[in-house]
């Protein structure tokens, strides 16, 4: 069982006391009526889901239930720091990031379509 | 019968005699044996049957890496633990044990059939054999093979016993009691730190238990470790727990032990069985040892083969001699250590068969100034005997004149293998040391360190040096004072384990086809790991899975390295590149009841009542499991059934009035001077202009655009709501307002209550219902003018604050009546009282179900499955149309979301009107076409309705408000049902009754 640090109690609590809640820093659009289709999928579907650190949304849902935020190593699920709702992303050092060919791809990389092959035409074919 | 291999003056266990059967015989053994160490006293090599081929077996180990000597034991019916290591289980007087995997006995087993046809039986073969028919497997194939292999049977009773569990901190926890373990501790408890420190065996000392030629600081390794483990005791700030099995490593120096508490006694006295302990340690040590390999030649396996240290252990700590004239085949030098004890102790040693072309060194020297005769450059090829090896058959390494020398004990050892299991599980990362051809401790990920055997040390005064070292430094760490005063220990003299080798010994290489088991456990032969190879298994982890060499209870102690080196050596590649197999929790097995612990039956899960349980179960209601909660179900009257019941509630709701518990609806108080506003954005339904003292059906959505949740919302006051959700949503609906107030809309001025246990709900519903309800109010003027439909007001009733809702989930004219949750029985109860008058009943969820499916209005999770939008419900006019913004705004203009041809909520009437459809069965078009039929739709709710005499379901159906009247189909296995899509209101279609 994790300890997680609640930025909001001080404190660090068994994990039994928190919900997670999902990737962090994933901002509702404020004119979502007129998003794009594009924009509405990244903001609703896409999610990098790292090997490495991830920054990640937590409830104390049997505490103070806040919400705050985390990043945390998805390899070896250490918590490299937690802060509250609405603080910006940390800049971590890079000693606590994770395996650097997977981790933190922000999701606009991921799910990248290969390049389709040119069709070959009918005369074409050896 | 006498232990007649019980050598007086020899071992360390107090004279007292302890009596215990296996098999039906009754044998003696001695306080402090284990059975495997009993058995042996009194000859007894064989004791069990193998999983695959039946093959007997002995005892190989005298630890928790016992492969073979799986035992059940039995207290009584309930009591039979099967698949216990009788290397571990400690005699008890009266111990009653029995052999496994044997009919119909041990020595005359019919399914060693299974042996001579093992040809047919290789690597892979249930997957290659059992392939058709297909519908063979599940009703043939496998009942079949689980019969015939296997290992020993569960008892079908309930566990009778009980299990502790303990929580503890501490600031250094030490794994493993052996020198190197005890050493660590003595150091980190100096400094005043708490110190945990666990050992899986019955008395602490590790290797000290059979190592004769350690000492430290002037006396014997066993006497100092004693000496030691008695003075950690005395200390109070060290915990020392014997019996107790380090099985789960986990994040952040969390660890599971496992401590058997009962296990050992003759009588338990009403003990716990087991104890779990979860420990979080600021620094862990391990202290986990190494573990001795067996040799990898042909029929390896047969009782009376033994691993070196065992027989070792047997002799100085249980004083028992495994044979009388016993072989030794080893490629490295600590089994020349058991050969000279044993030799010391008068039992004769036919001959010492080295592996290596010129063994040196002072236990050699030894061995031959003894007059051991020693086969160097030679190894076993083979064995005589069955039930018992009778003789080893040796031959030089490259082949040659095979000579056979009687024996009646074999004792193996192909050198030692670091237990990095825990080390693994923490998530460290091990290296390849080629030099000695193991895996040791290399990358770390947790704040541990490994000392002693485990991390490679082979000499005892490095362990010792090591270990304090590392002692004082975790100690240092996590928060100690400072250096400790005591001395660090010594060693006078100890013993070496370096060396060994890997792999199929001669005889058993690549062409061979003789039985040379790599994992006695899984009768998996260097044969067989080969064969996986040659099919194409080129990761360790498929040769293991292909071959189930390291699996079962033993998780390959004895012959993960075994097998690895011959998988690499077929493939050609070095150790490293071919990597381990990945170690898992448990260590060793875990009882289920250790784990489950205290939750189990009634501590399973909290059950949560609400006020009225009490009237409700004096009423003869019977009750189901909604959530965690206990509903009334239905108030059956004497004779009659279930469907009676309901059919009776529903008729009398519609004819006079019903009373209903409906306090399990999630209740959210919705407060502030923003609370319209937030409201506005969490419903699709505008707020803004609803009056106080009036109500509104809100639908909440997903961001996606679909149906989440719904309730009737009363505004109470401008600035506060009154929310209610369903049963089941009741907490992520509250979450799920929370996230949105908290993250997106911080800036609203909004205050969110869960109010779901602080109000007990009782629902009046009927044409009645204003007379039961009216006489015990206060305050509160109920005319259809002053509190129309929809609406809700604060007074009191029976003396008793209320909010009292006019609201209908039934179609009748309807009251809610909120009352707090302490005066929640009191008031049901008057409200009956006046119910009586008006021949009232009280009815349960299923006709509350029935009701409300007569009206169509739909259950959120019944008739919506997470993929139902507001306009798929026929609820669009529960959208605001001018709003900007709701959670979901964006997500109901997802083109699949306004498409065609979408499944619409509609009513069906079955043709036959007394057939009711089962909930969840598909909608076809065409019953006549091919099997796979193209399914339209299917049934999300289906009852027989006693107000409208015929049955009634809902259901949802592809483009269904266009299929008005058609007849469609519903196949069932007696056929196709005919069906009438009609609308999903059934009863009162003007709605009239609600004002009735």
């Amino acid at each position: 069982m994790l300890l997680i640090h609640c930025p909001y109690c001080e404190e660090e609590r068994p994990e039994l006391e928190f919900r997670n809640a999902g990737e962090a820093h994933i901002a509702r659009s404020s004119s979502i009526a007129e998003e794009s289709g594009e924009d509405f999928e990244k903001f609703f579907f896409i999610r990098s889901n790292p090997k490495g650190i991830i920054f990640e949304r937590w409830r104390h849902v049997h505490g103070c239930a806040r919400f705050f935020n985390a990043a945390r190593d998805t390899v070896t699920d250490r918590f490299i720091t937690t802060y509250k709702a609405g603080e910006p992303k940390p800049s971590l050092p890079k000693s606590a990031s994770g395996p650097a060919a997977y981790a933190n791809r922000p999701p606009d990389q991921l799910n990248v379509k290969r390049p389709r092959r040119k069709p070959v035409a009918k005369g074409e074919a050896k | 019968m006498t232990e007649s291999f019980r050598i007086a003056g020899r071992g360390r266990l107090a004279s007292r005699t302890a009596r215990f059967s296996f098999d039906g015989t009754s044998y003696f053994g001695m306080a402090g044996d284990t059975l495997a160490s009993a058995l042996l006293a009194n000859g007894v090599h064989l004791v069990g049957r193998s999983f695959k081929y039946h093959r007997p077996r002995g005892i190989l180990s005298a630890g928790a890496e016992e492969p073979n000597a799986l035992v059940s034991v039995e207290r009584d019916a309930a009591r039979r633990t099967p698949n216990v290591r009788a290397t571990v289980q400690e005699l008890y007087d009266g111990l009653t044990a029995n052999s496994q995997n044997r009919w119909p006995s041990l020595a005359f087993d019919v399914g060693e059939v299974n042996d001579m046809a093992s040809p047919l039986f290789s690597a892979g073969f249930y997957y290659k054999t059992f392939m058709w028919p297909k519908a063979a497997w599940k009703n043939l194939y496998e009942p079949f093979i689980r019969s015939a292999a296997g290992l020993g049977v569960a008892p079908h009773l309930p566990d009778p016993d009980h299990y502790a569990s303990r929580y503890a901190h501490c600031e250094v926890l030490v794994l493993g009691g052996g020198a190197a373990g005890i050493a660590a501790a003595l150091a980190a408890a100096e400094t005043g730190v708490r110190v945990i420190i666990c050992d899986e065996q019955a008395e602490l000392g590790g290797a000290m238990r059979y190592e004769a030629g350690a000492a430290i600081d002037g006396e014997d390794g066993w006497a100092w470790s004693q000496a030691s483990v008695a003075k950690l005791a005395a200390m109070d700030n060290v915990t020392v727990l014997s019996r107790t099995t380090a099985f789960g490593y986990y994040a952040q120096n969390f660890v599971g032990l496992a401590e058997r508490v009962t296990e050992h006694l003759a009588d338990p006295k009403g003990l716990p069985r087991e104890r779990l302990w979860q420990v979080r340690a600021k620094r862990v040590i391990l202290a986990t040892g190494a573990i001795e390999r067996h040799m990898v030649f042909a029929d390896n396996d047969r009782p009376g083969v033994m691993l070196a240290s065992a027989a070792r252990t047997y002799l100085n700590h249980y004083g028992v001699a495994v044979g009388r004239n016993v072989g030794v085949y080893t490629a490295n030098d600590s089994a020349y250590a058991a050969a000279l004890d044993l030799k010391k102790a008068g039992v004769e040693i036919a001959a010492i068969v080295d592996l290596r072309d010129n063994p040196a060194g002072p236990l050699v020297d030894e061995a031959r100034s003894l007059g051991i005769d020693i086969h160097h450059g030679r190894g076993v090829v083979g064995v005589g005997g069955k039930l018992r090896v009778t003789s080893m058959t040796i031959q030089p390494k490259a082949g040659g004149a095979a000579r056979t020398i009687p024996v009646d004990a074999l004792l193996v050892s192909s050198g030692w293998t670091p237990s990095v299991h825990l080390f693994s599980q923490s998530r460290g990362k091990v290296v390849f040391d080629d030099a000695t051809k193991r895996f040791l401790p290399g990358n770390y990920a947790q704040d541990c360190v490994s000392v002693g055997g485990c991390n490679g040390s082979d000499s005892l005064a490095a362990t010792l040096d090591q270990a304090w070292a590392a002692g004082a430094k975790a100690a240092r760490e996590a928060g100690g004072k400072a250096g400790p005063a005591a001395a660090k220990p010594k060693a006078d003299s100890g013993e070496n384990f370096v060396g060994g080798m890997l792999g199929a010994g001669p005889g058993a290489h690549a062409d061979s086809t003789v039985k040379a088991f790599v994992d006695f456990q899984n009768d998996v032969t260097a044969k067989d790991i080969r064969l996986a190879v040659r099919e194409g298994m080129r990761s360790i982890e498929h040769v293991k899975r292909f071959t189930t060499n390291g699996m079962a209870t033993d998780q390959g102690k004895t012959s993960n390295m075994h097998g690895l080196a011959i998988a690499a050596e077929t493939l050609g590649k070095d150790i490293p590149e071919v990597g381990l197999t990945t170690f898992r929790a448990p260590y060793t097995p875990v009882t289920f009841g250790t784990i489950v612990n205290h939750g189990r039956g009634p501590l399973f899960d909290p059950t949560r009542r609400t006020a009225t349980h009490g009237w409700a179960q004096k009423h003869g209601a019977v009750f189901e499991d909604v959530g965690q909660w206990k509903r009334a179900w239905y108030f059956p009257r004497t004779g009659e059934d279930m469907h009676a019941a309901v059919n009776r509630e529903c008729r009398t709701v519609r004819e006079t009035a019903g009373l209903f518990d409906a306090s399990t609806l999630g209740k959210i108080e919705v407060v502030g001077p923003d609370a319209a506003k937030f409201m506005e954005l969490l419903y699709t339904n505008p707020w803004e202009k609803l009056e106080p003292g009036r109500c509104r059906y809100g639908i909440m959505l997903r961001e996606d655009g679909f149906i989440y949740d719904d309730g009737v919302v009363g505004r109470l006051a401008p600035d506060r709501f009154h929310v209610t959700t369903t049963t089941g949503g009741a907490a992520r609906v509250m979450n799920h307002m929370e996230d949105y107030l908290q993250t997106e809309f911080p800036q609203l001025d909004v205050w969110l209550t869960s109010i779901s246990e602080q109000w007990a709900v009782i629902a009046v519903q009927g044409p009645n219902s204003r007379k039961i309800v009216e006489p015990l109010v206060e305050g509160i003027d109920l005319s259809d003018e002053a509190m129309p439909h929809m609406s809700v007001r604060e007074g009191t009733i029976c003396g008793v604050p209320t909010r009292l809702f006019r609201m209908s989930f039934t179609g009748d004219r309807g009251f809610e009546v909120n009352v707090p949750a302490d005066y929640g029985q009191a008031v049901w109860e008057a409200l009956w009282a006046e119910g009586q008058k008006h021949g009232a009943c009280a009815y349960g969820t299923e006709a509350m179900h029935v009701l409300r499916a007569e009206k169509g209005y739909i259950i959120v999770g019944q008739d919506t499955d997470g993929t139902v939008t507001p306009n798929d419900a026929g609820l669009d006019w529960a959208i605001g149309k001018k709003k900007t913004d709701f959670v979901g705004i964006r997500g109901l203009t997802r083109p699949d979301l306004v498409a065609q041809g979408r499944k619409q909520l509609v009513g069906l009437k079955t043709k036959d009107s007394k057939t009711v459809l089962e909930e969840g069965a598909q909608i076809v078009a065409n019953p006549r076409q091919a099997i796979p039929m193209t399914m339209i739709g299917h049934v999300t709710s289906s009852y027989w309705s006693e107000n409208c005499g015929h049955s009634i379901a809902l259901a949802l159906l592809a483009g269904g408000r266009e299929r008005m009247g058609e007849t469609l189909y519903v196949p069932m296995p007696d056929g196709p049902i005919e069906v009438e899509v009609c609308s999903p209101v059934f009863f009162d279609e003007k709605g009239g009754r609600l004002n009735g």
